[in-house]
């Protein structure tokens, strides 16, 4: 069964210079071992690949069921000299929860 | 003592801090209003007019919190002094001269600024890529270190009212107040710890109680029209609970606070700040009543040898326009107007150095992606980086003028304008070389 990171998750952006970092949290257990599991670096760079040069490096909090996203040259040159509309990339936690898992369960 | 949040960005909602102010029982309200460019913006103002360069909502702030704050016996920290603190601090008291207060006591913070410092090492590696900063410095419009708690602490023990600030880190705003309250050691690592990870969840104001959360039958805020500002209970130990008041707009829960405790981090196990270096990791958030958090297992390894400052520079202007197609066939009319737009700037004799080409409604905030169907109507936007002000105004008109000129059936063609872009890349300096200072305006 496929499942959407929307299903099982929450997720908030937030922008540093030209990075952009996605927590994506899980609502419980389950869902956290699935996001450890499979939401990978790599999966996450497939999703955001038209939008971000990366590399992605990805960071776990299990005592928050959360995974941090670091996406680097996400954000167009930066907050500040961006052309994009969105040039904080507050809309970018969007295009992970979009994503889909497997799930086995 | 209780800390409460009173702005979170320049142009924040005042109402929200009268509403904590009136109710929420505070010791301490701190408004952190500077964005990584703002003080670039500010500076700018000073230049042409030398008594301005604070944020300028800090009138209407000042007015609206001073008489409440004289009521409910409340001090206040803020960074609305930007490029000039002691600008700031002279409208601060002449504001409470206004409202007929007895005089307000007001400490300035200043040494943020390192212009001429920066100027004079041009050597200086750029954070982001490396190279000097030498290039920088003939378009260089300001150059702010980030202090740290220590100055705020040194501020408050003035006895000052009020104390209003530059370039402050923003978490250091509020760890400042504790380091004053509770006479912490400046070294004692839990508790700049638990005072700036208190910081870290204050600082953006309604983004932990309910703001930049919703979603409408998944993740539902009550009141979401009335958000209502945090504020932090603290401890002499060092005791996190973050709470709004009873029966406030929003919601304050672990879900909130477990998306700002990670906004805007990267690494969790190192969290850079110029009091310490806060590991995030082992934090717990534990749910202690319907609107309140407590937070714990925050640790944090000693300071770093350098303040990191922000350098804001020119970089050019970006002109903008945007008109909307819909109907059959209504995407491929867009992408024609935008070819035309580029076509006729070339026939022009104009030359942005970069284009970016928008269709609203499919690829302007998540990217082109191919896989995504054609929507009923689509608004083009055309944005391009431009040499000159008259490049980015000539690009906004050839955008306005496809209401005649351009393919079939165009909808509201505007002109959005164009702006003078002040670009910001970061500098570490060694700490002996910055000098934060507190200054007393007593003016009068």
């Amino acid at each position: 069964m496929t499942v959407r990171v929307y299903d099982i998750a929450h997720a908030r952006s937030g922008d540093k210079g030209n990075t952009s970092n996605v927590a994506v949290i899980a609502y419980d257990e389950a869902g956290w071992r699935l996001l450890r599991e499979q939401l990978t670096p790599g999966r996450v760079m497939q999703a955001y690949a038209h939008l971000a040069q990366g590399p992605v490096r990805r960071y776990e909090l299990p005592k928050l069921r959360a995974l941090n996203f670091v996406i680097e040259n996400a954000l167009a040159g930066g907050v500040t000299r961006s052309l994009r509309q969105d040039a904080h990339g507050k809309s970018l936690s969007a295009v992970m929860l979009t994503i889909e898992l497997e799930d086995g369960r | 003592m209780r800390i409460g949040t009173g702005a979170g960005m320049a142009d924040d909602r005042v109402y929200p801090a009268v509403q904590l102010l009136e109710r929420g029982e505070l010791d301490y309200l701190v408004c952190e209003c500077l964005a990584e460019r703002t003080i670039a913006r500010e500076s700018l103002d000073r230049s042409r007019n030398p008594e301005r360069g604070y944020t300028p909502m800090l009138e209407e702030r000042l007015r609206a919190f001073l008489p409440l704050m004289r009521e409910h016996a409340v001090r206040m920290v803020t960074n609305m002094g930007a490029a000039h603190p002691l600008s700031a601090a002279r409208v601060v008291r002449r504001i409470g001269r206004e409202l007929g207060l007895a005089p307000v006591t007001c400490a300035a913070v200043v040494g943020d600024d390192v212009t001429e410092l920066v100027r004079r090492h041009p050597e200086l590696p750029l954070m982001e890529t490396g190279e000097p900063v030498e290039s920088l410095l003939p378009r260089m419009a300001s150059a702010n270190a980030y202090l740290g708690a220590d100055v705020i602490r040194d501020a408050l023990a003035t006895g000052a009212e009020v104390v209003i600030t530059g370039r402050v880190a923003d978490p250091s705003l509020y760890l400042g107040v504790l380091l004053h309250r509770f006479d912490w050691s400046y070294d004692d690592l839990p508790l700049l710890a638990a005072g700036i990870v208190a910081g870290h969840l204050l600082e953006c104001s309604t983004q932990v109680t309910g703001g930049y959360f919703a979603d409408p039958g998944k993740k539902d805020v009550p009141d979401l029209a009335d958000l209502a500002y945090p504020y932090a209970d603290v401890t002499r130990s060092g005791a996190l609970t973050i709470g709004k008041t009873p029966n406030s707009g929003g919601r304050l829960d672990v879900m909130t606070c477990t998306e700002q405790l990670l906004y805007e981090i990267h690494d969790p196990a190192e969290y850079i700040t110029p009091d310490c270096v806060v590991d995030i990791t082992g934090v717990e958030l534990v749910q202690e009543g319907r609107e309140r958090v407590a937070v714990r297992g925050a640790r944090a390894r000693p300071r770093t040898p350098t303040y990191k400052a922000v350098v804001g520079y020119f970089d050019g202007y970006i002109g903008c326009g945007e008109v909307g197609y819909a109907g059959i066939n209504a995407v491929a009319r867009a992408r024609l107007a935008a070819d035309v737009v580029k076509e006729r700037l070339r026939i022009q004799g104009f030359a942005p150095s970069e284009y970016l080409v928008d269709l609203v409604g499919m690829t302007s905030l998540h990217g082109d992606d191919s896989r995504r169907p054609e929507p009923y109507e689509v608004r083009l936007r055309v944005a391009g980086r431009c040499p000159d002000r008259r490049t980015a105004d000539a690009l906004g008109d050839a955008v306005r003028q496809l209401n005649m000129q351009g393919p079939a059936g165009p909808g509201a063609a505007t002109n959005l304008g164009s702006r003078e872009i002040i670009a910001v890349k970061s500098v570490l300096l060694p700490r002996e070389w910055v000098h934060p200072e507190v200054v007393m305006e007593e003016g009068e």
